[in-house]
């Protein structure tokens, strides 16, 4: 039905996890260590390190090392902004028409058949 | 401010156990579409006025999530209404006080046999509106907030 290009096939697959959104939103205020991002998560540094390393697939996010620490930032060139957009709309959009279905499901049954009322003028 | 304008044309489409009239129904007086059209990310708190006849306004306007005051608008116009068949208007909103797009939406309500198969095209021209990295940084939140919800209804 809707078809997104291979690389938001990757956001939105990064996304569609609430620790990467965590990590998303954190990184959203600034760049962090991984130390510092993992500091709050209840799970193992190594997870953490999995989970960055899907967002970077994705290209949500870079890393560089320097030293011993690895810095994480936001890439925002990954999600222009019109992109951004139109792609908000199209969820938008996707809500609306889930409400749709819901608000149709909750009508009467149609009493004439379309194609009854085709033809039949005579 | 940095001048851009991006083209975009999205398709979206899906079949109702309905027909095309009822379909059509939901969308033609402003006490029905209510029922199911919002609230919305955007659409929370908003005013909302629909005149269903050709050259009629819809507008909306309220205040942009998680955003204090900040104000977005949504003026549109109905172009070209055929019941129970096929509507098509033109839109622009603003965010902010800044026009971000201008776009034809034409939304077609075709039968295929019980059910009603329609089809939602949008082309817009998006506009410079957007491209400052503050508004930028939220617009991303955003999406991300969006695209987040909508995953976890979707898997």
């Amino acid at each position: 039905m809707l078809k997104y290009s291979g690389e938001l096939d990757l956001v939105f697959q990064a996304l569609g996890d609430p620790t990467r959104r965590a990590l998303v939103d954190r990184l959203a205020q600034g760049p962090a260590t991984v130390s510092a991002l993992a500091a709050p998560l209840p799970m193992s540094l190594p997870a953490v390190h999995q989970h960055l390393k899907v967002l970077e697939a994705s290209g949500l996010i870079r890393s560089e090392k320097l030293g011993r620490t690895r810095t994480c930032h936001l890439d925002l060139t990954m999600l222009d902004t019109a992109q951004t957009w139109i792609e908000s709309r199209k969820a938008m959009w996707l809500r609306r028409l889930d409400r749709l279905d819901a608000y149709l499901a909750s009508l009467p049954p149609e009493e004439p058949a379309p194609d009854n009322r085709k033809g039949t003028s005579t | 401010m940095n001048r851009t304008v991006v083209h975009d044309t999205f398709v979206l489409e899906r079949s109702y156990p309905a027909s095309p009239a009822r379909v059509f129904g939901a969308f033609a007086d402003i006490a029905t579409k209510k029922q199911w059209w919002g609230p919305d990310e955007f659409d929370k708190d908003a005013e909302h006025e629909l005149d269903f006849r050709v050259g009629g306004r819809e507008t909306l306007s309220g205040t942009l999530p998680g955003s204090g005051s900040e104000t977005f608008t949504y003026d549109g116009v109905y172009q070209d209404i055929v019941a129970g068949e096929r509507i098509v208007y033109t839109y622009e909103m603003t965010m902010k006080g800044r026009r971000i797009s201008v776009s034809v939406a034409t939304l077609e309500f075709l039968p295929d046999g019980d059910q009603t198969r329609f089809v939602i095209t949008e082309q817009g021209a998006y506009l410079d509106g957007l491209d400052t990295s503050a508004q930028r940084e939220e617009g991303t939140n955003e999406l991300l907030n969006a695209l987040g919800t909508y995953l976890e209804k979707a898997i």
